[in-house]
């Protein structure tokens, strides 16, 4: 049983945004998989909620004439990793949408919500990231487009306006094109868990070298984090096990992991190192590059 | 034996109820007017109430009752489920009130609240005022043993619930002549049942007056007696029923929610109310499985021959005894009837301490001995270069070994098969071979270990079973039975005995799965692994019974004597020619409308089951270590018993399916954590308390060696709770086998066996050796 006090389920973005620049104070949902938890044990109680479940508009998945991939806010994890457009062009989302959850939580849990919810363990934020995302917000009478870096203000919070919704995901045409990838969620289960590191690693590969490398990590410091010490290393180098190496110790140079009971700060750094040289190993292979002295 | 319904996995009889959502459970009803009751937990691990005031709560709308300690009997009782004993000195520990004056754990129950629905219940907890005095707590067992611990209860000064051992032979001497003696420690973690199904009940005082519990228990006649001493009733004012339950796993063996919920419902004037759990509840105020350190040490000769071993045992019960004392003890049993050691002293504590309370759960005591025991096993194996198989194959008992505490006699005996069987199922040599030699950052292993269980609580408590048939017209017959079933498939296989017994097919046997202790027979319920063994005798004698009344008014239709005659597939034939003489539904008419003979066939009887049956089994394993993340994989698993004659194949799979899952979880993610400061919980609910998932779980492959077991029903003996007893200490072993590195303590969780890797030198610290070089 919820302590809800009031419940909006428009049937329009427009209608959407009317309700909520009229009150601001409305606590959006999604898929619910994160608001109700946060409601139970007395959590948001006599909330007042925005339900976007009817905005078939947002579900949407497509292509842009600029080779833009678009991925609309409201669609559900399940419908991303089936799609054929994410399968083709950015597979790496694929393998973050479906290591989320099980299935039940995949049919109603959606990529906005992940990310608006700002856990630093979204599965899906850190690939995002590291596909240089770019995400569009609106208010009633406004609208900008973001890079995830700017999203993210600290543990659980995120910079959205009072009244605004997170639209669409844009992944730039450079951003996946040509690109191989791995993502890889470390947890103690294989499903129904929540990520004690998450890595995902993209490359462009040309003669054997890195012409391009991208690491985002989740859970490796408060918000998901790029690599850029370790992207720029790889910038232009040969590809040989002692580079991917190198690049797995200066992945972890973002780091600011922290010890809990869940993990400890030692624990945690170790796998940031060793599955980061695991992702670009497997990224470097799917890009159709070759660690030579890999056996 | 040629059996037409035994031995055949026929269809469980609650198949379509519960996939087609017809099954109902105890949340699925409702009575009019029906009220919810919420309950007040203790913030503190250890702490007097001094004052509760429940003025604001009582004057929120809605509300119906506020119940304080002060609203109670101050009768303490014993949860414990186990059959009452006439004897004082044999009863369990009575230390628990309904609802505590003085807190002994976080989450300690200390008001409840019924209201009208749900939310205003949680509000009104928020408007209970409640003055503590905090005290000083203990979280480990060594801690509560100490000198000038802080009391939990006041009459047990030292916080040591039960320290009775046993033993035989001389071991002290046995230590004095050995070659070699090898000691060493093994610890078990705190985990829990995770039943799908909440702890959930509701009580109603009906019309006649009566107290009427619905629960979701595994004990209805045991639940009614301890309602009924909690509350100072008479026990037949007192009514237990029990539907369809979703899981139980020794959780629901005791007596948790039905006294509180009775309470409330009284305090409410009669009214229905229904006291649900939240998972989070479950977690911390049902009961847990006991953690234990053991410390086992051992006579062997040069030749590998076990003489004896000393165990000792500490086990931490947390803050009431539940059934700390007897786990333990109970425990001590089991193990003794499978290695030939000529002395044995076993030495446990079972200690008080500020922690939920730990209870039955699956196996009793049994997986954490056999932890210890058979890692010991591949200590000792390893350390006299010994290979482990033929280490055990070398010290087993054989059949007709009685065990000197017990006087248990072992009529059958099938571990040396289950070792064969498992070693060529998993084929361990050639897997051996392939693993010699190993490197890089993941490596291969195999394991093992063996087990022995008992077939219910013969000598130490009563073994009472009750069963009931009547013979409807068509001939079908409806059976009841006061067993419960509580989703292992119980109710099948009495059906199938039943069957059997009296030449009907499987669906002709219709079995009343509701317990109402006002209507079903008596039986103490379903734990132990009794049922099969304890309650298939009652039916069994049951069953006999009314085919001889069958065949009696047979022999009147006939001129035959009885015994010329038998029951097969429905018709009653002479049993020399093979004739069929008439039907069995021809009889059941003349049982029900003959004008002058009318007699309807029935039977209602009970069985005082004074045998036991030792069942065996064993686990192979192969795992694979990932080095550098310090995760564990199984690879390959067999699960083999010896359960003597498998009444039912799919079911007798099913049992080890979730066996197999439940003992792999304790070995590899499971583990209730507890702020060591505090002592509040820290992963009370399902994604922080790393029960596997499906993803998690590897092909479990069951396999049987079926013995034949003179005591039991048709051969049978226990499986309910085997399967849960081997796969860990299989896989600790096996992770010893593939790193050389031996744990000590489960579970092997992926950060633990990094820390230890990285102790060993297993996995070389990159940032410390980058700075060394750099200096
Ligand atoms: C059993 C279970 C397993 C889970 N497993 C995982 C997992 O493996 N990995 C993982 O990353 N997460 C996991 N989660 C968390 C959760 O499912 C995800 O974060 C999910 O993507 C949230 O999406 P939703 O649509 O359910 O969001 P909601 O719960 O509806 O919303 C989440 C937050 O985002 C806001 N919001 C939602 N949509 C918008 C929008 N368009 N514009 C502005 N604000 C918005 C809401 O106000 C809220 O604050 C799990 C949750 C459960 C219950």
């Amino acid at each position: 049983m919820f302590d809800i006090c009031e419940l909006h389920e428009p049937e329009t973005l427009l209608e959407a945004k009317r309700i909520f620049n009229a009150d601001p104070g409305l606590k959006v949902i999604a898929g619910g998989t994160d608001v109700l938890i946060r409601m139970q044990h007395g959590g948001l109680a006599g909330a007042g909620l925005l339900s976007l479940r009817n905005l078939h508009e947002l579900e949407e998945i497509q292509l842009l004439g600029d080779g833009t991939l678009s991925v609309g806010a409201m669609a559900p994890f399940a419908q991303i990793f089936q799609s054929e457009l994410i399968q083709k062009l950015v597979p790496i989302l694929g393998e973050a949408a479906v290591s989320m959850g099980g299935p039940q939580v995949r049919n109603v849990a959606t990529i906005g919500g992940n990310l608006c919810n700002g856990a630093v363990s979204a599965d899906s934020a850190s690939t995002l990231f590291a596909l240089d995302a770019l995400l569009k917000l609106q208010t009633l009478d406004s609208e900008r487009i973001i890079p995830m870096k700017d999203f993210y203000a600290g543990p659980g919070k995120v910079n959205l306006l009072p009244g605004e919704l997170l639209v669409a995901i844009l992944i730039p045409r450079e951003g996946y094109e040509g690109m191989g990838g791995h993502y890889i969620k470390f947890a103690p289960r294989k499903a129904m868990d929540i990520a004690t590191l998450g890595v995902a690693a993209l490359c462009r590969i040309k003669d054997n070298c890195f012409q391009e490398l991208r690491i985002g990590l989740g859970v490796a410091a408060p918000v998901p984090v790029r690599c850029f010490e370790a992207e720029a290393y790889a910038q232009g180098r040969e590809v040989t096990l002692e580079t991917v190496q190198e690049i797995a110790r200066l992945a972890l140079k973002p780091a600011k992991a922290r010890s809990s009971w869940r993990a400890s700060k030692e624990y945690r750094e170790h796998l940031i190192e060793v599955l980061a040289q695991r992702a670009v190993a497997e990224a470097v292979k799917r890009a159709g590059g070759c660690c030579a002295d890999e056996k | 034996m040629d059996h037409k319904v035994v031995g055949k996995s026929t269809q469980r009889l609650d198949a379509v109820a519960k996939v087609t959502g017809r099954a109902q459970y105890t949340d699925d009803f409702f009575e009019r007017d029906m009220l919810v009751g919420k309950v007040l937990r203790s913030p503190h691990a250890h702490a007097k109430v001094l004052r509760i005031d429940a003025t604001k709560a009582k004057a929120l709308p809605g509300v119906v009752a506020v119940i304080t300690p002060a609203d109670l009997p101050t009768i303490k009782f014993a949860t414990a489920g186990h059959p009452w004993s006439l004897d004082p000195g044999h009863r369990d520990v009575e230390d628990r009130l309904i609802l505590t004056d003085k807190a002994r754990f976080v989450g300690d129950a200390i008001a409840a609240v019924v209201a009208e629905d749900l939310l205003t219940a949680e509000k009104a907890l928020h408007l209970i005022e409640v003055e503590y005095e905090v005290l000083p707590h203990v979280l480990t067992a060594e801690d509560a043993m100490a000198e000038g611990a802080p009391v939990l209860h006041e009459n047990r000064p030292g916080n040591i619930v039960s320290s009775f051992g046993v033993s035989f032979g001389d071991v002290e001497k046995d230590f004095e002549a050995a070659d070699r003696i090898i000691e060493g420690d093994y610890e078990t973690s705190i985990v829990q049942h995770c039943h799908i199904e909440s702890m959930s009940a509701f009580a109603f005082v009906d019309s006649d007056g009566r107290v009427v519990v619905n629960s979701s228990t595994q004990i209805p006649h045991i639940v009614r007696r301890i309602v009924a001493q909690a509350l100072g009733l008479s026990w037949g004012r007192v009514k237990v029923i029990k539907p369809f339950i979703g899981g139980g796993f020794g959780n629901k063996q005791d007596v948790v929610v039905e006294p509180l919920t009775a309470a409330m419902s009284l305090a409410a004037g009669g009214r229905p109310v229904r006291y649900c759990m939240t998972r989070e509840e479950v977690f911390i105020d049902t009961r847990t499985r006991h953690g234990m350190k053991l410390h086992l040490k051992t006579a062997v000769s040069n030749e590998g021959v076990l003489q004896g071993i000393h165990m000792q045992v500490l086990s931490n019960t947390g803050a009431y005894a539940s059934h700390g004392h007897s786990i333990a003890m109970s425990a001590g049993g089991k193990f003794r009837p499978l290695y030939n050691f000529r002395s044995i002293k076993y030495e446990p504590k079972t200690v008080y301490t500020n922690l939920p309370v730990a209870g039955a759960m699956r196996g009793y005591g049994t997986p954490q001995i056999f932890f210890a025991l058979e890692s010991h096993l591949d200590d000792i194996a390893r350390e006299m270069n010994l290979d482990p198989v033929a280490l055990r194959q070398k010290n087993l008992i054989t059949v007709g070994h009685m065990d000197p505490l017990s006087k248990n006699v072992v009529r059958s005996f099938g571990v040396p098969q289950c070792l064969e069987k498992g070693l060529e199922l998993i084929r361990w040599d050639e897997k051996r071979k392939a693993h010699k030699g190993q490197t890089g950052p993941r490596r291969r292993g195999l394991g093992m270990a063996a087990f022995a269980y008992a077939s219910g609580t013969h000598p130490v408590a009563l073994e009472l079973a009750g069963a009931r048939i009547v013979m409807n017209q068509d001939g079908s017959v409806t059976l009841q039975v006061g067993a419960t079933e509580i989703g292992q498939g119980s109710d099948t296989v009495f059906g199938q005995i039943t069957a059997e017994t009296l030449g009907l097919p499987a669906d002709m046997v219709h079995v009343v799965t509701t317990q109402d202790t006002d209507i079903t027979p008596f039986d103490s319920g379903a734990y132990a692994s009794r049922q099969t063994f304890v309650t298939g005798i009652a039916v069994r004698k049951a069953a006999l019974e009314v085919r001889e009344k069958v065949l009696a008014v047979a022999a009147r239709r006939s001129g035959l004597s009885p015994a010329e005659m038998d029951i097969r597939d429905r018709q009653i034939v002479e049993t020399s020619l093979g004739r069929v003489i008439c039907s069995l539904a021809d009889v059941a008419m003349d049982s029900y409308y003959d004008r002058i003979l009318a007699a309807p066939i029935t039977s209602d009887t009970s069985a005082n089951v004074r045998i036991n049956a030792m069942s065996y089994g064993a686990t192979f394993v192969e795992v694979e270590v990932d080095l550098e993340t310090g995760r564990v994989e199984v690879l390959e698993l067999w699960n083999i018993h010896d359960s003597g004659t498998i009444i039912n194949p799919k079911l007798a799979e099913g049992q080890v399916h979730g066996g197999v899952s439940m003992s792999l979880g304790a070995a590899l993610l499971e583990q209730m954590l507890f702020d060591p400061v505090t002592g509040k919980p820290l992963n009370p609910n399902l994604l922080d308390y790393k029960l596997p998932t499906i993803l998690d779980t590897p092909t479990i492959n069951a396999a049987f060696v079926e013995t034949f077991d003179a005591a039991g029903t048709f051969g049978s003996k226990s499986l309910g709770e085997c399967p849960v007893i081997s796969p860990a200490p299989a896989v600790r072993n096996a992770v010893l086998d593939a790193t050389g590195v031996a744990f000590h303590k489960i579970p092997l969780y992926p950060q633990v066996v990094f820390e230890k890797f990285r102790e060993v030198g297993l996995i070389p610290d990159r940032q410390a050796e980058r700075s060394v070089q750099h200096v």
